[in-house]
């Protein structure tokens, strides 16, 4: 299992070819309380740092693009009853949707944790 | 100058503080050659007393609705609003309070907007209503946006009853912003047929009940078309009293209810200010535009309110808002609000009743008269005469006689053949002897 | 006989808070539950005769069933919104310093004459042989928009500001549209100070928008501009003064380099308060700017609205201005509501726009008139830079200390490591009696605080707000954090929920479960 950041603060955790992708515990510090997540639908295509979903806090929205090109194929639903989640779990049940992967070397272009964890810092 | 608080030892003493010698210096980022050298070849400030006579000189020169027999409609409504309502408006705290952002010293206006959202959703029969729209001819178009959004297909399709400037709105938005409009003909009769019009490329049906000729319809066959279609069905109303009578277009199957409420609680103001009314399905609610107030609690454990689902919003959503909206009608929503409150539910049912006892007295004596032909079958408080010659010269006599004797629908659509019809509203307003008075004039004239 | 019946006339103790009541109420300031609560479906507060029996009309149409409406008679109806009322500031309770809202006093006189009925009972489409003087009226105020502004041309019926921004947006489109440009220009530059409205107004008529940088000092320099300057490029949607109070000092150059590139200037005119009689936009090169009637013109905020905003054109837009508008045949005035015959890009809303806000705006400018309204502009500027010399040594400038013009802005930075946000400092202005300033806009600055107090403000209250203000800005440095944390401890209403209110939206009331359920 490796798991990946982007320059967006979103996570893909990849498990075989399927990644679920969410935002980091920084990203949801940063928008405050989560209100709603717009989820796209099942089956969807989509390219690298294509705009894939969007997550509302009370005062802000963000755009969720997609770490790398592939096929969505589930989405988070609990979170149209629960947006919280992704303030209390954001890498474990406030995750937002789960990808199969079309070009695992798009991985590459990706930070490590340890790189991540230092582009934070120093932007802290 | 009475609304300058400052002396100009105030003045001086502040330019001091501050470190310049003249206030000119804080004006120092104008270009040099920008800057205005002398006064702009404007009037000098005026006392109340003169400013009276002069505003007052010039709405001497207009013939108020209330001075005559009036039977003016096609989309604004003359009717009494309680001494109440104008009274309560002009509260400072209403009339000189911001927009709600800050909640904890506005929750009088939160909650009336929360009351009003109540009343709109339940008299168009539908699940939620939002905070109010600049008036009924830009929500409409904001209705076919949203329909736009919620369908992902960008073609309308305009009833030909649909008010024409309702109509010339949404065809103004949608140029601009490379969508399709399709408008049916206008037809006195209504006998148009808009389910025939329906595709898979269509996002939304835009049907105003009753419509612009007054005609009302049952929607209901309609909207079940555009379900099947997978459309929207928008349905429009200009006369908001209608409410109180005809069926809803909720329990008619719209899906967007949009409507001017000016009728209820504010004046004719030769146009406006005026207040849009918007409602919608649940299902929607995230696609609608324009504020909305929601319920919560405070810190101390109290109900509250708040404008809420703001990302939908310029502020936030910049570039991606549902639109770019950053008012509402506040002032003329709560007049609205008021003057409901004070109708309530028997109120309303009565003054709808009302207006359609003197439209329908009305008809039945304009009828009577040779060469008048009644169009309208079914209306409620306005209706569409053919005359036998051109509408716009009676009218123009009828107003020499100091009677307002409605809107010649070339006023409206000049070019459409339709020179010869007549668009006559009768609300409560109208006394027997002015109904009397408008039929004797008519029969002179014709 | 003399009445020898003494009581005590010293006040008790100062205390109240442990003193709770039944009703909730403390004293003027009473609970009120929603008209729902409170109503019934069969009482009305307004007398209505009993209409006559008619036959019917309505086709098959009549509404079955109940509408679900309550009413309140008259005395309740009043009770009900006067103690709505008390729970809201308004400017006439206090200071509101909200930055590029402009919240000057809202003259009575206004009022008055927007409630002659020759301007407020007379329907738009009477004849217009019987609204002459209404007519007369929106000529009046076009010309002296006109004059204010040194433009040709203006277009009064945008009923809200960001409704005469679209206008102006709609314009520049038609123009380029005449000109055979519309496929190739398509972009809109924008600052990413600007305000919400530029960017959704732009996107609203299909334009994508393309940010302009702007300096350290929150100006745009006219390089940045013309490095984005290409033949895709339809505008430039500028704030002058800007969104952070500043004066462009460079407008007329970038005005002069979009006229070059073939392309339009918009101005956001929501801080034209700054300037009036100061300086015209039209000499600065713009081709349309949006005028909000309820900043500059002293038109009431009404809780939100209504708004007007008339947008005025140039040369190169005038042509396509949109339908109404006025034009003079000998000794009569028209409105011509058609657009055929011209080239007006279309038409913006039903009727002819604000006329009672025309009517006000009119009265204020009457009453100011030329001199007054410099003066107005003069004062503001004065003030804005009143407040910022008293507070400049407490709390922190973005761009450093350097002249505002109408409204003074101030960043987070001195509240860094208080414990204290932007947020709290404006909650606890409430408890200080202030509706609080502009924050968090401009986004380009961190925590903005943006402070517009107005000419209407005298010295007296300016210096009372600068204390108060002071007296915030050292709590917060000395760390007295429950100060600001926990207010507004004084309001109507603490702190609101609004997570609760976003995640699970109530937008209406509905009957309690259980009356439902009987």
């Amino acid at each position: 299992m490796t798991i990946r950041y982007s320059k967006d603060h979103e996570y893909i955790r990849v498990e075989g070819d399927i990644g679920t992708v969410g935002i980091t515990d920084y990203a949801q510090g940063q928008l405050g309380d989560v209100v709603f997540v717009d989820l796209p639908a099942v089956g969807k295509q989509v390219a690298a740092g294509a705009e894939t979903a969007v997550v509302e806090s009370v005062k802000a929205a963000s755009e969720i693009y997609a770490p790398v090109s592939g096929t969505v194929v589930e989405v988070n639903a609990a979170l149209a009853d629960n947006p919280g989640t992704v303030n209390e779990a954001p890498l474990a049940g406030g995750w937002f949707l789960k990808i199969r992967i079309a070009d695992k070397a798009e991985l590459d272009k990706l930070m490590s944790e340890a790189d991540y964890n230092a582009y934070v810092a120093s932007i802290g | 100058m009475r609304y300058l608080p400052h002396s100009e030892t105030d003045r001086a003493a502040m330019l001091a503080r501050i470190g310049v010698a003249s206030v000119d210096e804080l004006f120092a980022d104008i270009p040099a050659a920008r800057r205005l050298k002398k006064p702009v070849d404007l009037p000098l400030a005026q006392s109340e007393i003169e400013v009276e006579r002069s505003l007052a000189a010039l709405a001497g020169r207009n013939v108020p609705a209330g001075s005559v027999p009036f039977f003016v409609g096609a989309g604004a409504y003359r009717h009494h609003v309680p001494a109440t309502v104008d009274h309560l408006i002009q509260r400072s705290e209403f009339l000189t309070s911001y927009t709600p952002y800050q909640p904890e010293i506005a929750q009088g206006t939160l909650q009336y907007l929360f009351e009003f959202q109540t009343q709109v959703a339940a008299l168009t029969g539908m699940d939620v209503a939002n905070a109010s729209m600049y008036d009924g001819s830009t929500g409409t178009g904001e209705a076919v946006l949203m329909a736009h959004r919620v369908t992902r297909r960008r073609k309308a399709v305009l009833s030909g009853g649909l008010h024409p400037h309702y109509a010339e709105v949404v065809r103004t938005l949608s140029d601009m912003a490379g969508d399709t409009v399709v408008a049916m003909p206008p037809d006195p009769e209504g006998r148009e047929d808009l389910a025939a019009a329906l595709d898979d490329g269509v996002s939304c049906v835009v049907v105003q009940n009753p419509d612009v000729f007054g005609n009302l319809r049952d929607l209901t066959p309609l909207a079940a078309a555009c379900k099947a279609r997978g459309a929207l069905l928008i349905a429009v109303f200009t006369e908001a009293v209608s409410l109180g009578l005809v069926e809803s277009p909720g329990a008619m199957g719209a899906d967007i209810v949009v409507g001017e409420g000016q009728s209820i609680g504010n004046g004719l103001n030769f146009g406006g200010p005026y207040v849009g009314l918007f409602a919608t399905r649940q299902q929607y609610v995230r696609q609608m535009p324009g504020r909305l107030c929601g319920e919560t609690v405070d810190a101390g454990g109290n109900r509250g309110f708040v404008l809420t689902l703001s990302t939908r919003e310029q502020h936030i959503r910049r570039e991606k808002a549902t639109s770019n909206i950053c008012t509402n009608s506040g002032l003329c929503a709560l007049a609205f609000t008021i003057h409901m409150t004070l109708l309530g539910e028997a109120g309303l049912r009565r003054l709808a009743e009302l207006n359609h006892a003197n439209a329908v007295d009305l008809a039945e004596r304009l009828e009577k008269l040779p060469g008048v032909r009644l169009v309208t079958r079914a209306f409620f408080n306005e209706f569409t005469l053919r005359l036998p010659v051109k509408a716009a010269p009676v009218v123009e006599k009828l107003a020499r006689r100091r009677i307002l004797a409605g809107v010649p629908v070339s006023r409206l659509l000049p070019g459409a053949g339709l020179d010869d019809c007549l668009i006559l509203a009768s609300t409560e307003i109208n006394t027997d002897s002015d109904r009397a008075a408008l039929v004797a004039a008519l029969a002179e004239v014709l | 006989m003399l009445n020898n019946q003494g009581r005590p006339t010293a006040p008790g103790p100062a205390d109240a808070s442990a003193h709770p009541t039944f009703t909730g109420n403390r004293a003027l300031l009473q609970q009120e539950p929603l008209l729902f609560e409170i109503g019934r479906a069969e009482t009305t507060g307004v007398d209505l005769p009993v209409p006559p029996k008619v036959k019917s009309r309505l086709g098959k149409l009549k509404r079955s069933g109940v509408i679900g409406l309550v009413g309140l008679s008259e005395p309740e109806t009043m009770r009900h919104y006067v103690r709505l009322s008390q729970k809201n500031y308004g400017i006439d309770t206090g200071m509101f310093p909200l930055g590029s809202c402009t919240m000057k006093h809202n003259p009575r006189l206004n009022e008055k004459m927007a409630r002659l009925p020759g301007f407020a009972d007379v329907h738009p489409l009477q004849p217009q042989s019987t609204v002459q003087g209404a007519i007369a009226l929106m000529e009046q105020l076009s010309h002296w928009l006109m004059t204010l502004t040194g433009m040709p041309a203006v277009a009064l019926s945008p009923k809200a500001g960001a409704h005469g921004e679209l206008a102006g947006m709609m314009a520049i489109k038609a123009a380029i549209a005449a000109r055979g440009e519309a496929r190739t220009r398509t972009v809109v530059l924008v600052p990413d100070s600007a305000h919400g409205t530029n960017p959704a107004t732009a996107a609203l008529i299909g334009f994508s928008v393309r940010a302009v940088p702007a300096d350290a000092d929150g100006t745009v320099r006219v390089a940045e501009v013309k490095k984005l300057l290409g033949p895709d490029v339809a505008a430039i949607m500028l704030t002058n003064p800007n969104t952070c109070g500043l004066f462009e000092p460079q407008i007329v150059e970038i005005a002069a380099a979009m006229h070059q590139a073939g392309a339009y200037f918009y101005c956001d005119g929501a801080n034209f308060n700054a300037i009036v009689g100061k300086t015209r936009p039209g000499d600065l090169g713009i081709d349309a700017m949006h005028i909000n009637l309820h900043k500059t013109f002293s038109t009431p905020h009404g809780g939100g609205g209504p708004g007007s905003g008339p947008v005025v054109l140039s040369d190169r837009l005038a042509a396509f201005a949109p339908v109404p508008f006025i034009r003079r045949k000998g000794d009569r005035l028209e409105l011509v509501e058609q657009r055929k015959g011209s080239k007006a890009f279309g038409r913006m809303t039903a009727f002819h726009g604000q006329m009672g806000m025309y009517v006000r705006a009119m009265a204020y400018m009457l009453s100011h008139g030329a001199d007054g309204m410099k003066q107005a502009s003069e004062d503001a500027v004065l003030n804005a830079n009143y407040i910022k010399a008293g507070l400049a040594d407490l709390m922190s400038q973005p761009f450093g200390d350097r002249p505002c013009m109408h409204e003074a802005l101030f960043d987070d930075v001195w509240l860094k490591d208080t414990g204290v946000t932007t947020l709290d400092v404006a909650k606890a202005m409430i408890d200080e009696g202030y509706h609080p300033m502009t924050m968090y806009f401009p986004l380009v600055v961190h925590g903005a605080m943006l402070i517009e107090p107005t000419e209407s403000e005298s010295k007296a209250a300016l210096d009372l707000f600068i204390m108060a203000m002071r007296d915030l800005a050292m709590a917060a440095k000395r760390g007295d954090t429950a100060r600001f944390t926990g207010a507004p401890y004084h309001a109507p209403a603490r702190r609101l929920d609004e997570t609760r209110a976003a995640r699970s939206p109530v937008l209406k009331w509905t009957p309690p479960k259980a009356a439902a359920a009987e």
